[in-house]
């Protein structure tokens, strides 16, 4: 089991984080770039001296233990092969680092590439593999070693699309028969979802959520959740059926002029409401006798988005809007345009904000 | 000469725009200067193939006092080489990887000799390994060792001279390797030790390999901090470039046979290191 409470102190940046993982159990690093995501794994490693806190591995305090006194596994993001090894080579030189005789070392490798599904590329040099075969003798190599923590730094960033949705199955697949606990970093919210029993969100190098991949998809707790599972989210006061949304900064809109929306949920207090853009219809001029929550809007911008075409909303709230070519043709929109859009209280979701 | 009405089929075509190439789209004022200067480096040398006594070279070369100053070259400065390597290596990887306290004044210090006129290396290998030395003073008293004017002396001389430039070589290999394939070895269990022998030092190997050719080249040709401390007895510190200069004197064409025989050395160096360097452009 790990427990940790990671802390690094930067001239512009701290990063405090609680972590905890149970063995078996996959936790996902979730935050956008610069969040502090990779410098927690660093520190976990015993690659990155931290500033406090303290990393615990089943138990035994790791203190200022050095990367090669810890009972840890890691890939890196470029996986960094030996380039002067064989795949065979790269994945016994753990453990013939831990002791174990040249003989042995080969043998347990083998047996390793051969479990990543790699036993003819055993003499292949680095350089002679593809993406996604140098990502499973990475793997092969962290597990090689035994760890009790194995840790995965964006272990899918370096493939293209195509591999990676193949390889994030197999790394799936393996990652299950893991019996140590495992801490992946990553920046993609369908890599963390597939592969993660568990997602911590940092931002600005603060925990800023937790939970299964289902609670954090269904109840964003901040924009950058919101976004990574294209959700749009507002905070607000709740009282009854209705949560008043205090208007974003950037509308110019004076506080207390905000939004009112209708939910489906009864709630008193700080709340959030979330409700994915394709709820979100779009009128040249107001419509009358509608039920729905309405208001004013500014297009600020339109985009593709699959089949769909999305429209970003400014306004008294932002917002993101996906409808169909035909209605943006119909509609006639461009950005600068001032329209009506419209949410059935129905579609909205509303949870208290309270403590995550 | 007359021009060809079939053009010679290759790079040149004509009627295309763009910056001149060739000689003709170089103005005067670099090519006059440019050109000066290689004749400068280059005629020399020429002069050297010109003036050699080529119908008793085979002869000459044969002379055993030739041979001798060759032989003595070739182990003073292959031996120095080895002593740099043992010692220059580590220092190198220190400078690269370990962060201490005036490291900076460490890698200044460390290319001293580099700038130093060898003969000042020389005198100063003397006051300090000499027998009244701060150094040799105790060697003599404790081992009845006295370096001066030795074969070993010579190697000093060489190594003491020769070891920045394996130094230099090797610490920028070192920097220009990715650290972080010594912290992935580290996460696999390897020691400092295991990570240096097995990560960092096969990665940097042509580094290495350039920088003790570099080492040896320079040591080959070491002349001013050999004679100050070595001295110049035949057969036993008469190096290869003592030897040249002493023939010149007595025997102007054996200093160009020998001169020759160093000249073949270098290029056989440069071939060596053709590939990383001379083929940059």
């Amino acid at each position: 089991m790990i427990d940790a409470h990671l802390v690094v102190e930067r001239p512009r940046f701290r990063l405090d984080v609680r972590l905890r993982a149970e063995p078996g159990e996959v936790v996902a690093l979730l935050g956008p770039n610069g969040a502090g995501k990779t410098t927690a794994l660093r520190v976990l490693a015993g690659l990155t001296a931290p500033s406090g806190g303290h990393v615990t591995i089943d138990g035994v305090p790791m203190g200022a233990r050095p990367p090669e006194r810890r009972p840890i596994g890691m890939v890196f993001q470029d996986y960094l092969l030996f380039p002067h090894m064989s795949a065979l080579e790269n994945v016994a030189f753990g453990p013939r680092c831990h002791g174990s005789g040249r003989a042995e070392a080969r043998r347990a490798a083998a047996a390793w590439l051969e479990r990543v599904g790699l036993a003819e590329h055993r003499d292949a040099r680095p350089g002679n593999l593809s993406g996604g075969q140098a990502q499973r003798v990475a793997l092969a190599r962290a597990l090689a070693v035994r760890p009790r923590l194995l840790l995965l730094d964006e272990p899918l960033a370096a493939l293209d699309a195509h591999t990676r949705m193949e390889v994030r199955a197999r790394l799936r697949h393996h990652l299950e028969g893991f019996t140590g606990a495992c801490v992946l970093v990553t920046h993609d919210p369908l890599d963390a979802m597939v592969l993660a029993d568990r997602l911590v969100v940092i931002e600005h190098g603060v925990l800023v959520q937790e939970g299964t991949p289902a609670e954090v998809a269904r109840h964003p707790r901040t924009g950058y959740v919101a976004r990574l599972v294209g959700l749009n989210l507002y905070r607000g006061d709740a009282e009854g059926h209705e949560v008043r949304v205090e208007p974003s900064a950037a509308s110019g809109t004076a506080p207390g002029k905000g939004l009112v929306l209708s939910v489906s949920e009864d709630l008193k207090g700080p709340a959030f409401v979330a409700f994915p853009p394709s709820a979100v219809a779009l009128y040249r001029a107001r419509p009358d006798g509608t039920p729905r929550n309405l208001w004013p809007a500014v297009i600020e911008g339109v985009e593709r988005h699959g089949d769909r075409v999305r429209v970003h909303l400014g306004g008294p709230v932002a917002a993101a809007a996906d409808i169909t070519p035909a209605a943006v043709a119909e509609l006639g929109l461009s950005p600068g345009q001032e329209v009506w859009a419209a949410v059935k209280a129905t579609e909205t979701h509303a949870y208290p904000a309270g403590s995550a | 000469m007359r021009a060809s009405t079939t053009a010679p089929p290759g790079p040149r075509r004509a009627g295309r725009p763009g910056p001149p190439s060739g000689p003709r789209g170089v103005p005067l004022v670099l090519l006059v200067p440019a050109l000066a200067g290689l004749a400068f480096l280059v005629l020399p040398l020429a002069g050297l193939l010109v003036r050699a006594p080529w119908s008793t070279l085979a002869v000459r070369l044969t002379e055993p006092g030739v041979l001798e100053a060759l032989r003595l070259s070739l182990v003073t400065s292959s031996v120095a080489t080895v002593l740099c390597l043992l010692f220059g290596v580590p220092l190198a990887w220190m400078l690269a990887r370990v962060p201490f306290r005036g490291r900076g004044f460490v890698r200044a210090l460390v290319t001293v000799p580099l700038v130093l006129p060898p003969v000042v290396g020389g005198v100063a290998l003397l006051l300090v390994l000499g027998r009244r030395g701060l150094v040799g003073q105790w060697l003599d008293s404790a081992f009845g060792l006295t370096l001066p004017f030795t074969t070993a002396a010579v190697v000093l001389a060489e190594a003491f001279v020769a070891m920045p430039f394996l130094i230099i070589s090797v610490e920028g290999a070192i920097r220009a390797t990715d650290l972080r394939f010594e912290e992935a070895a580290a996460t696999l269990g390897a020691s400092r030790w295991t990570v240096f022998r097995r990560v960092t030092l096969p990665l940097v190997a042509p580094g290495v390999a350039a920088g003790a050719v570099l080492c040896w080249a320079r040591a080959l040709g070491e002349f001013g901090a050999t004679i100050t401390f070595a001295g110049n007895f035949p057969g036993r510190t008469q190096t290869m470039p003592l030897a040249v200069y002493l023939a010149l004197e007595t025997d102007p064409e054996a200093a160009i046979v020998l001169s020759l025989v160093l000249l073949a050395v270098s290029v056989a160096v440069l071939a060596c290191l053709r590939d990383r360097w001379v083929s940059a452009g």
